[in-house]
């Protein structure tokens, strides 16, 4: 799609959203701060509250992690509690930062900030090498299925910045990387308090020959994430204007989740199964000749067909997958466990159907990255593979096809809270 | 060939559109919180755009604290004429009236914390289930770590330390009786987001942003408008000067910027090249380091 209009390459940003790892002591929220400051993202007065803030807790340096705090609870504590999202562009990029807390009991919220990233930035001490909340955190990582990781071995400054100590690390993690199910990963050995390889490249560290981190973040080719095969479009909303002008309009309001539409594609409607062909894909700015993932767009169909929320729209020659049981990966949110043969309303893009647990196959030791077959008492920010069965079909893709259209929630009928994420596990 | 390119407005503008399609099917009574201020001129815009060709079947509620400026009450009338949007108004004055909050005295006296009353008090009375604010998360860091759908307790409150996960871009908009939602389109986006997308979109904008001399003074490093209303201190002094506003609310705490801009790609290029947030320049936010936390879980905006 090209602009009109031309603000010194304003409009020609691209979107990239990343996901942090790594704990207070890793340093993550110094290398938050790093990025945000030497690419000029802070604003005066943000320095200065932050300035003050660190006069208050009687440091002398100010302290960038600062930067990165919220609430009251976390500032007092000294913990992040929730993701906080955090912005900052360069001149080629605009950046969405999901910056989540790295300590155990807050596994949810790094399923939750991973859940939209398109990578993720895993932190390791260079002093300690690969611990246990690697492993963790590259697992949820892998799991989540973020196409692209970069491996930040930080405070290179305390190990004299020595290239045997990066390769070591880097050799720990290639060990058990066969384990996750990730196509790109980086190392970048860096120190981001002192700076080395954030934004400016090392002067200590002239061994290594790769570009900084910001430099990964702005030219990391993201484009090939995307799905344009598998055409899916779940109908959100209708729209029936009922107008004089638009007296018979019907409009399946949407986002494409996956692939490529053309006005005249033949399409098949689910769950009816009732076909026909795209008359026109609508916007208030213009009418278009196609659309692709992740448009919203309006599309009007040639025949008239019942059509409703929760229904999906497909191309009559490549269709979702359709059943009403369903393998799948969960990450368990609430402090009430997951209850074996329990009801739980499950939405799966824009439908909402009943469930119940039918089986816990087995937990995953996040730690160790072993399968455990027999405590199957699913907790909160445990993980396990469970097979549900729903009320009804639903028309689903695998989550290693689709992240949005293999992906669901489940979510208590009493309370309303969300209570887990689910991943489906195609079974072909 | 296309290459399937989206930019980071147009992907922002997507995703946008599909929260406002979902309150549209989630919810049975939703209302857009409307101000006159840029970020909800964009959402009203976003809203057409969700909704087209039909009329964006969601009304506005205008919080009016009853100090504001005319130039943007008038761009609000004359958008819901244009648009044939219906149009609520809260008005803290009648709150006041009512004897249900207490006016704040001194130089500093600001309606902006009573609108949380006025505010509460309009959902409840038109039952709104669903509120769709502007606010974005890069405006100050309590709301750093609002969700899209944020719920609040039949008390209107946000509890931030027990929100509802959310992944991919599934919301869950579920509640009780009583309960509401605060439905914030525009999360991911940056004021200069903002800017950009009125640019390239050519959406009209209330002409206070835009370069004028006015009656101004200056209290704590900030320029204020001069106005009936506004009290003086003895060493301050009214001075004509060029200004424009960076944001718009209540005229009490709205900061205003030295400018001779009169066009949006001059105000873009200041945005940019500025070194203070928007907020920094709201009084409501100098208050204390948890002030907007505070007014939040209350059930501010």
């Amino acid at each position: 799609m090209t602009e009109k209009k031309d603000t010194n390459g304003y409009l020609d940003m691209e979107l990239l959203r990343f996901t942090t790892a790594g704990s207070v002591d890793d340093g993550k929220s110094t290398l938050i701060g790093r990025l945000l400051y030497d690419s000029k993202s802070i604003f005066q007065d943000q320095i200065e509250a932050i300035e003050k803030a660190s006069r208050n807790k009687g440091n002398e340096e100010t302290d960038l992690a600062l930067l990165t705090d919220g609430l009251r609870a976390e500032r007092e504590q000294g913990i992040t509690i929730d993701v906080a999202y955090r912005y900052f562009a360069t001149p080629k990029r605009k950046f969405i930062i999901a910056d989540t807390p790295g300590h155990i009991q807050y596994t949810r919220n790094m399923v939750t900030g991973a859940s939209t990233a398109n990578l993720a930035i895993i932190l390791i001490d260079a002093r300690h090498g690969v611990i246990e909340q690697t492993l963790r955190h590259s697992y949820i990582a892998s799991l989540l299925r973020i196409p692209h990781i970069v491996v930040c071995i930080n405070k290179m400054d305390l190990v004299d910045y020595d290239e045997s100590a990066y390769e070591k690390i880097k050799k720990q993690f290639m060990s058990f990387a066969p384990k996750l199910d990730v196509k790109d990963i980086e190392f970048i050995p860096i120190s981001a308090l002192k700076g080395d390889n954030v934004v400016e490249p090392s002067k200590q560290m002239t061994w290594y020959q790769g570009t900084t981190l910001l430099y990964l973040l702005e030219n990391i080719y993201i484009k090939g994430d995307n799905n344009y095969v598998d055409a899916r479009f779940p109908v959100q909303y209708v729209i029936r204007p009922q107008s004089d002008e638009f007296h018979d309009y019907r409009g399946y309001a949407g986002r494409i989740d996956g692939g490529i539409f053309k006005v005249g594609d033949k399409i098949k409607v689910l769950p009816s199964g009732l076909e026909s062909k795209i008359k026109t894909i609508d916007t208030l700015n213009e009418t278009l000749d196609m659309a692709f993932a992740p448009q919203s767009v309006s599309i009007t169909i040639e025949d008239d067909i019942d059509i409703s929320r929760g229904d999906m729209i497909a191309k009559s020659d490549n269709l979702p997958r359709k059943s009403q049981d369903i393998t799948a990966m969960i990450s368990w949110f609430n402090e009430r466990p997951l209850i074996l043969r329990g009801k739980y309303s499950l939405r799966h893009t824009t439908n909402d159907v009943k469930c119940i647990i039918q089986d816990v196959k087995f937990k995953m030791d996040i730690n160790s990255l072993e399968r455990n077959y027999d405590d199957k008492e699913i907790k909160m920010n445990d993980i396990a593979r469970i097979q549900i069965k729903t009320s009804k079909p639903i028309f689903y893709d695998g989550y290693r096809k689709n992240r949005n259209t293999g992906s669901f929630v489940l979510i208590d009928e009493v309370t309303n809270e969300t209570l887990g994420a689910g991943m489906i596990i195609d079974k072909a | 060939m296309n290459n399937y390119h989206l930019n980071h407005l147009r992907e922002l503008e997507a995703e946008s559109i599909f929260i406002f399609r979902e309150v549209a099917a989630q919810f049975d009574n939703p209302v857009i919180l409307f101000s006159g201020g840029k970020d909800s001129i964009v959402m009203f815009h976003l809203a057409r755009k969700a909704f087209y060709p039909a009329k964006v079947p969601i009304p506005l509620l205008h919080i009016d604290t009853g100090h504001n400026f005319k130039e943007a009450i008038e761009f609000r009338d004359n958008l819901v004429e244009k648009y044939g949007v219906k149009l609520y108004v809260g008005s803290v004055q009648k709150t006041i009236d009512e004897g249900k909050v207490q006016e704040e005295t001194g130089y500093n006296a600001s309606r902006n914390v009573l609108q949380t009353t006025t505010l509460l008090d309009a959902i409840e009375e038109h039952k709104f289930d669903a509120a769709l604010g502007g606010g974005r998360r890069d405006e100050e860091k309590a709301r750093a770590k609002e969700r899209f759908f944020s719920h609040r307790d039949e008390f209107g409150q946000w509890d931030p330390k027990n929100q509802r996960p959310e992944l991919w871009n599934i919301f869950n908009g579920k509640k009780r009786m009583g309960e509401h939602f605060r439905v914030f389109p525009l999360s991911n986006w940056t004021e200069l987001d903002v800017w950009q997308y009125i640019y390239m979109e050519d959406i009209e904008i209330p002409s206070l942003y835009y370069t004028h001399r006015r009656d101004v003074f200056e209290r704590d490093g900030v320029l204020l408008a001069a106005a009936p209303f506004m009290q003086l201190k003895p060493n301050e002094k009214i001075e004509t000067l060029d200004v424009r506003c960076r944001t718009i609310g209540d005229i009490t705490n709205t900061g205003l910027t030295r400018s001779k801009a009169d066009n949006l790609k001059d105000i873009i290029d200041e945005i940019a090249a500025e070194r203070t947030t928007e907020r920094g320049q709201r009084f409501d936010d100098k208050r204390s380091e948890t002030a907007m936390e505070d007014r939040k879980k209350e059930g501010y905006f």
